[in-house]
């Protein structure tokens, strides 16, 4: 299974490096949300300190969806699902090859828009228990993510629709990763919450990523062969 | 002779049209069929039930000894299947191709060069990504990504579309070099003429069922060019 996915995470990785959507598309779209709520909230910066957290991951979210089209995009353009399907490849591997090469994805991404976060709202910078929290936070939560965005990415792939079905499918799914997520980073920086609070909202994050991951990696035959 | 397509009755459903509608037939080993027949016969719905692709609703089909109720993954490695679709990743070369599919499938490097040099895509064209390749040399990769995986049926729809005389002279070669190493070949054409050369046998499809069944007077497979 690992060299199955290994296999299948080299090969989305190598397809994303050549084709550079994330970075010319995924990456500036996700800026673009950031900005359109800095100037939505009239550039006020103690609001904006206030609410970075959920609009950080409202565009995680959002770039989420483009990324789970992006990583099915190849499998159906061409037909090559079909092949997937014919290879003999452990479902459960292609599921965590493809999850993982999104997880790397998004992670590079967050890292990116904090980056951008910190530049447009200046939220106060976290102690070292504060990184901790933060960096556990964007590692569980965009491995969830990863795991329900390759689930209904497969799930939708064969879909004439799917571009559009995509986000009715998804964005439901993840409110808890967004609720969770945002609550944890707050209390990583300070904002309306103390540090020990983040915890729990960081265990409800790997309880979410632990049962979407084992869903898919015994959902994902069925679904393959369903599509 | 062993079966290694044997079908009963079957009835496959495209939504509430049939697109096989009572189909009885046996393939032997070491066949080279033809399928023809006008488009919307049934040509493509017969060639993706063998493969494990599409569920019937009643009936028979077994495939290498294999219920094909089973599903693709239940004939993976034994069945490859060329579609009007290539099943390459556009971002990758042909090579990079290869190296997937060829590692997916357990074929070693030397034959997935083998298989590449064949087909004819060599030197530095196999290093170009397969979405700047014309029609022919995709088809070409998609083919040699087929012969690499040594299957025990091929199953092609229309194979020689977007060849050049040159492709379907290697083509033919391949199939033919096929057949004498023991696997079976189905194929699906309108292009009689050639494929006439080549067929052991030739099934007439129409509506959904097959309206004709004639046998070569010779062995073309033994009288052609070898690949």
């Amino acid at each position: 299974m690992l060299r199955t996915a290994l296999l299948v995470a080299g090969k989305d990785l190598r397809i994303e490096w050549r084709s550079k959507v994330g970075m010319v598309q995924v990456l500036p779209f996700a800026m673009a949300v950031l900005v359109l709520f800095a100037f939505a909230l009239d550039g006020n910066r103690s609001t904006l300190r206030d609410v970075t957290p959920g609009l950080a991951w409202i565009a995680m979210l959002l770039s989420l969806l483009l990324g789970v089209q992006r990583a099915f995009g190849p499998e159906t353009v061409d037909g090559a699902l079909d092949a997937l399907r014919l290879s003999g490849l452990e479902p459960a591997g292609v599921f965590l090859g493809k999850a993982a090469a999104l997880a790397a994805q998004l992670l590079a991404l967050g890292t990116l828009l904090g980056i951008g976060v910190a530049l447009f709202y200046g939220p106060d910078a976290p102690g070292v228990g504060g990184w901790v929290v933060l960096v556990t936070t964007v590692v569980v939560a965009t491995t969830g993510l990863a795991a329900v965005g390759t689930i209904y990415g497969a799930l939708s792939a064969g879909i004439r629709v799917r571009d559009t079905l995509l986000p009715i499918l998804v964005l439901p799914v993840v409110m808890p990763v967004l609720i969770a997520a945002t609550r944890a980073v707050e209390a990583s920086l300070g904002i309306r919450a103390e540090l020990t609070d983040a915890w729990p909202w960081v265990g409800l994050l790997a309880v979410f990523t632990l049962a979407y991951t084992a869903l898919g990696l015994l959902a994902f035959g069925p679904l393959l062969e369903e599509t | 002779m062993e079966a290694v397509v044997d079908l009963h009755d079957a009835v496959v459903l495209l939504g509430r049209f049939p697109a096989l509608a009572g189909v009885t037939v046996t393939i032997g080993a070491g066949e080279l069929v033809v399928l023809r027949g006008p488009n919307g016969a049934g040509k493509t719905t017969l060639l993706r039930l063998c493969a494990g692709l599409l569920p019937r609703v009643r009936g028979t089909a077994t495939v290498l000894g294999v219920d094909t109720e089973h599903g693709a993954r239940a004939l993976a490695r034994r069945v490859g299947l060329l579609g009007h679709r290539n099943g390459l990743y556009e971002d990758l070369t042909a090579r990079e191709n290869l190296r997937f599919w060829g590692r997916a499938i357990g074929a070693s490097r030397a034959e997935q060069d083998a298989a590449l040099a064949a087909l004819g895509i060599e030197g530095r064209l196999a290093e170009v990504a397969v979405g700047r390749l014309s029609a022919g040399q995709r088809r070409r990769t998609a083919l040699a990504a087929l012969a690499a995986r040594r299957p025990e049926l091929w199953l092609l729809d229309e194979p020689h579309t977007g060849l050049d005389t040159d492709g379907r002279d290697r083509l033919d070669g391949l199939l033919r070099a096929a057949v004498v190493a023991g696997a079976t070949v189905v194929l699906a054409s309108h292009d009689l003429d050639r494929v006439a050369a080549l067929a052991t046998r030739t099934l007439t499809l129409v509506g959904g069922r097959v309206v004709g069944d004639e046998l070569a007077s010779v062995s073309p497979v033994e009288g052609g060019d070898q690949c």
